[in-house]
């Protein structure tokens, strides 16, 4: 690990000041990615801002209805929580379905939407990566690619998010609050915060430089069943090589977002309108514009067969 | 010391006296500082009950602060990196992996490890059960193990839900429950199946 110092905010704005002035500064919450990824020198930050401190760890309803959610709550305690547990079930479906006991303990709402995006080429600092080094190269694209992205890739950059809640949270069309370095706070649609790889890569969410997460604020329940489907290799502690989070009103018609496949959480809400026709027709529609590679095109079979489950679990409990 | 007092954990103690010189060697190295980095911080601990009180490079995660400042070496470093779930402690009550989180991260906390769990004279329940059912071979990552399986027990008593619970507010003890909340601690013996009937076995007891 590179030297770095650090300092415990108690303050957003002027930890928000702080890094925005401080060349090479970094926030730490749980710190479960930006650690793991500094003892490998991959992430080498000069100062820490430790914002563990700053009281936002409260879940609390809005004005309209919805819940406003700290970005220093845990995993566990949002996937815990009983308003989540009773209107917003797909969100703690897929919390739960990440990560271990010990990581949801520690891993906050907002350093979750902010893990890199990475593949095992990014890990390995002996390979290229247009992520780690820009203008490197990518060893994934002819390497091993099983795990990686099949929407939203670049020429570039091909790998997948591998957030589960942030799938959910796409789903139900959360806003990320902030506050920026000039102590102005803006509220970032979810499907604006991540960003496509493109030409670069290493930029992956929407924050300008000091710019801290807040809160993450979700609408008012949508009602329905919510269901997320996680598929990987190993039953428990494992990335998604595909995962579909689902809300299913009584009608038939459905809202869908996929993890696993997409270099952001995935959602295109025009493909809720096949809802009604079935499995395929859903399968059809989400993958259209998909771009794979020789390892993982079967991620696409795999899409299918996930959603088609989904749809029979629902048909046998109804 | 005669060769026949020469102990594993004096041993060991012994090299974490030279792992603490290794930095000097390093610090040799052309790395660009940073004004002020390197800089030693106080940082104050309650570990199994007792204050502590360390100077610490703010890069020491909690793990390497137990084991090579404390000399607490129950907490095993298997991965480094929180796959293994070798260095798992309570903190404030909650297990968490100690090699991802920096020692100054918890300064005015309390940690407890698998020294603070119970002692050779007073076994903790789940130390005794892990003896009754066999719930290891080697036991490197039995500290871990032992520090996440009565974490467990109380997140399933507080009525937080898993990834195999059914219905999301109604949380209840089994072996798939058990195996799910425990997958973040890898036993390379492979234990696990009596790992899960020692848990069984306190929980048991505890509901008795």
């Amino acid at each position: 690990m590179r030297p770095f110092t650090y300092e415990r905010a108690t303050d957003v704005a002027a930890a928000a000041r702080a890094a925005g002035s401080v060349q090479g500064a970094r926030f730490i919450a749980g710190g479960t990615n930006l650690l793991d990824l500094m003892k490998l020198q991959i992430e080498t930050p000069t100062h820490l801002i430790d914002v563990n401190h700053l009281g936002l760890d409260r879940i609390e309803k809005t004005d309209d209805g919805g819940l406003r959610i700290g970005a220093l709550v845990r995993n566990t305690d949002l996937a815990a929580d009983k308003a989540v547990r009773r209107d917003y079930g797909v969100l703690s479906r897929a919390l739960l379905a990440g990560a271990s006991g010990q990581l949801r303990n520690k891993a906050t709402t907002g350093g979750n939407l902010l893990q890199r995006t990475r593949c095992p080429y990014f890990y390995d600092t002996r390979m290229p990566c247009n992520k780690r080094k820009a203008g490197s190269g990518c060893g994934a694209m002819q390497g091993m690619s099983r795990s990686l992205a099949i929407l939203g890739v670049s020429d570039a950059c091909i790998a997948q998010h591998p957030s589960d809640m942030a799938v959910a949270m796409r789903l139900l069309d959360a806003q990320v609050d902030t506050m920026g370095a000039d102590g102005v706070a803006r509220a970032i649609p979810i499907a604006d915060f991540h960003l496509l790889p493109g030409d670069t890569p290493h930029k992956e969410t929407a924050l300008k430089a000091g710019e801290i997460i807040t809160s993450v604020t979700l609408p008012k329940p949508i009602g329905g069943t919510h269901v997320y489907r996680k598929v990987r290799d190993r039953a428990s502690y494992a990335f998604a090589l595909v995962s579909v989070a689902a809300v299913f009103d009584k009608d038939g018609s459905a809202r869908f977002a996929f993890g696993g496949i997409g270099a952001k959480p995935w959602r295109t809400p025009t493909v809720d309108a096949a809802a009604k026709h079935g499995a395929k027709a859903v399968a059809e529609a989400a993958l259209s514009g998909a771009r794979t590679t020789h390892h993982n095109d079967f991620k696409k079979l795999l899409v299918e067969r996930t959603l088609t489950s989904l749809y029979r679990q629902r048909e046998a409990r109804a | 010391m005669s060769s026949d007092q020469l102990t594993r954990r004096g041993l060991l103690q012994g090299s974490a006296v030279l792992a603490a010189a290794a930095p000097t060697l390093s610090a040799a190295a052309p790395t660009p500082k940073t004004s002020g980095a390197n800089a030693m911080m106080p940082v104050e601990l309650t570990v199994n009950g007792r204050e502590v009180h360390l100077q610490l490079d703010p890069r020491t995660s909690l793990l390497d602060a137990l084991r090579e400042h404390l000399h607490l070496t129950g907490t095993k470093k298997g991965c480094d990196h929180g796959q293994c779930g070798a260095c798992t402690v309570i903190v404030e009550g909650r297990r968490i992996n100690s090699c991802l989180t920096l020692a100054v991260m918890h300064d005015g906390e309390k940690v407890t490890t698998i020294e603070g769990l119970g002692t050779p004279d007073h076994l903790h329940a789940m130390q005794k059960a892990f003896i009754v059912h066999d719930g290891y071979q080697c036991g490197y990552c039995t500290p871990g193990q032992i520090c996440s399986a009565v974490s467990v027990l109380e997140e399933i008593e507080a009525g937080i839900p898993s990834h195999v619970t059914a219905d999301l507010n109604d949380v209840a003890i089994s072996d798939a429950e058990l195996r799910e909340r425990m997958s973040g601690n890898i036993c390379r013996c492979a234990a696990y199946p009596n790992i899960i009937a020692a848990m069984r076995d306190v929980a048991g007891e505890a509901k008795a």
